[in-house]
């Protein structure tokens, strides 16, 4: 098979779970009307499938300070901060950063997805070891492909299977780093975060925690599960990304290790790629603030989020283990959630469609994120809908 | 170890293959994983985790990138067994 032939066997793959050219995947979008509605086709939906968590896409703080940001210094930064220097939106947005985590210092990356691999990449190399969650997201894969540390996976969220592995390890833990995320994308459920730390210490290694998905959902001023926890100084390494709580594009890392520094003449994915655009970094900053003091719609958040969760649990549905914003329908098959998906979208509602593997364990997922901006009325809806399928679910 | 333990691996291997895949083939130590058993790699992975708690050892996964057939795989794990 030749390599174009190859491209051709996966998409026929692709094809045959998904009959008749639906379009789950990369949906086209033709209008944003809001934080929760948009038209496609001709129908005007609400969106349960961004990661909008505080709903602030459309928040006129961010909205003008991308405007300004684009009137003082333009479209884009055209370079890498290495070569084309770095403006004081970068330098501002990593001191805040590191002033949000109250640690040492803080980098920033053009996406969250660079932030992992450009963390993970600079931080181990050939001869070291990786110890990631079996959930890990691809990020955090690619980046210990990228390393070339050694890659072992402990069991999800199974802090007795961590341990047996750090154990095997014997000496080499001296050179391993521990990689958990806050929430986990696929079911939302959160890492046991005490007893990682625990185990971290007590194997004296290091502990990189992924807040892409918690970064102003969990905690007071919405740190992340850092903050709720109350472990915050017992990570080594904190990474996260502008696309979801902040509503822009973009990523970072934090920390109280002065070597953090040192990423940025080791890490490719930090050097060899443009800066993030003047607009990205003003209304990212804009966002972070709002983020801070946004424990109401942090409230908003939780309130949308546990109404769904237990709407849909009591429906039947079988849900991730932990409620909150990331809310998952588990179906027995990719026919079923094929189906939920697609009536969901006619009356209406966009939601993700997740289908193996992309899914753990095999499973089918019918994803929800829901948002502060989402009303009460809204998610009712989307709680009577989802009950008026289930029972066809089976048929 | 020993012959018998590379034995042991390779009946392992096709034991658990044979339970992951449904695909009727018949696995030898000259299967490939991929093309012949169209396993996908959640599948490669968990059974990389199973095999690590049964003999007590640490399988890097991105030592997996080169391994095409049953008998390759079962050769890496002899290895890092072997020197464990």
């Amino acid at each position: 098979m030749n390599l174009l032939e190859k491209l051709d066997a996966a998409a026929a793959a692709r094809k045959a779970m998904l009959p008749n050219g639906v379009g789950a995947f990369g949906i086209p979008i033709e209008e944003v009307y809001s934080a929760t509605e948009a038209r496609i086709g001709d129908r005007r939906v609400l969106l349960l499938g961004t990661n909008n968590y505080l709903g602030l896409t459309f928040s006129p703080e961010c909205i003008q300070a991308a405007h300004e940001a684009i009137d003082k210094e333009g479209t884009g930064t055209t370079g890498s901060r290495m070569a084309n220097g770095s403006y004081f939106g970068h330098r501002a947005l990593e001191r805040e950063f590191a002033d949000f985590y109250q640690c040492r210092s803080g980098i920033v990356f053009t996406t969250g997805y660079q932030a992992n691999l450009g963390t993970i990449s600079g931080l181990v190399g050939s001869g070291d070891t990786v110890l990631i969650d079996g959930d890990s997201h691809a990020s955090i894969y690619d980046g210990c492909i990228l390393s070339g540390a050694d890659i072992i996976r402990f069991k999800h969220n199974d802090t007795t299977d961590l341990e047996k592995r750090l154990r095997r390890l014997g000496d080499r833990v001296k050179t391993t780093l521990i990689i958990a995320e806050g929430i986990y994308s696929m079911l939302g459920d959160q890492a046991p975060l005490a007893e990682i730390v625990k185990l971290k210490k007590e194997y004296n290694c290091l502990l990189l925690l992924d807040e892409a998905h918690s970064l102003g959902v969990l905690g007071e001023t919405g740190q992340g599960l850092v903050e709720k926890t109350g472990l915050l100084k017992d990570v080594d390494f904190i990474t996260g990304t502008f696309s979801k709580s902040l509503c822009s594009i973009g990523g970072y890392c934090v920390s109280n290790h002065p070597q953090l520094e040192q990423l940025r003449y080791v890490s490719h994915p930090y050097i060899f790629t443009a800066s993030p655009s003047p607009a990205t970094i003003a209304s990212t900053r804009a966002a972070l603030e709002l983020l801070r003091k946004g424990s109401d719609l942090r409230k908003q958040l939780w309130r949308n989020s546990l109404q769904l969760y237990t709407r849909l649990g009591e429906v039947g549905y079988t849900l991730g283990p932990d409620p909150g914003p990331v809310i998952a329908a588990i179906v027995d098959s990719p026919q079923q959630a094929l189906f939920l998906w697609q009536n969901l979208l006619e009356h209406n509602i966009y939601v993700n469609l997740i289908l193996p593997p992309a899914a753990p364990e095999g499973k089918s997922l019918v994803r929800c994120s829901v948002n502060a901006a989402h009303t009460t009325e809204q998610i009712t809806y989307v709680g009577d809908t989802f009950a008026k399928l289930y029972s066809k679910l089976s048929q | 170890m020993t012959k018998s333990n590379y034995d042991e691996i390779m009946l392992l291997l096709c034991d658990r293959l044979g339970n992951l895949t449904n695909t009727g083939v018949q696995i030898t130590p000259e299967t490939n994983l991929i093309s012949q058993l169209s396993i996908d790699s959640i599948k490669l992975l968990n059974l990389i985790m199973e095999i690590e708690d049964t003999f007590d050892i640490s399988v890097p996964i991105n030592a997996l990138a080169d391994i095409q057939t049953v008998r390759e795989l079962a050769e890496l794990i002899y290895k890092i067994k072997s020197a464990s």
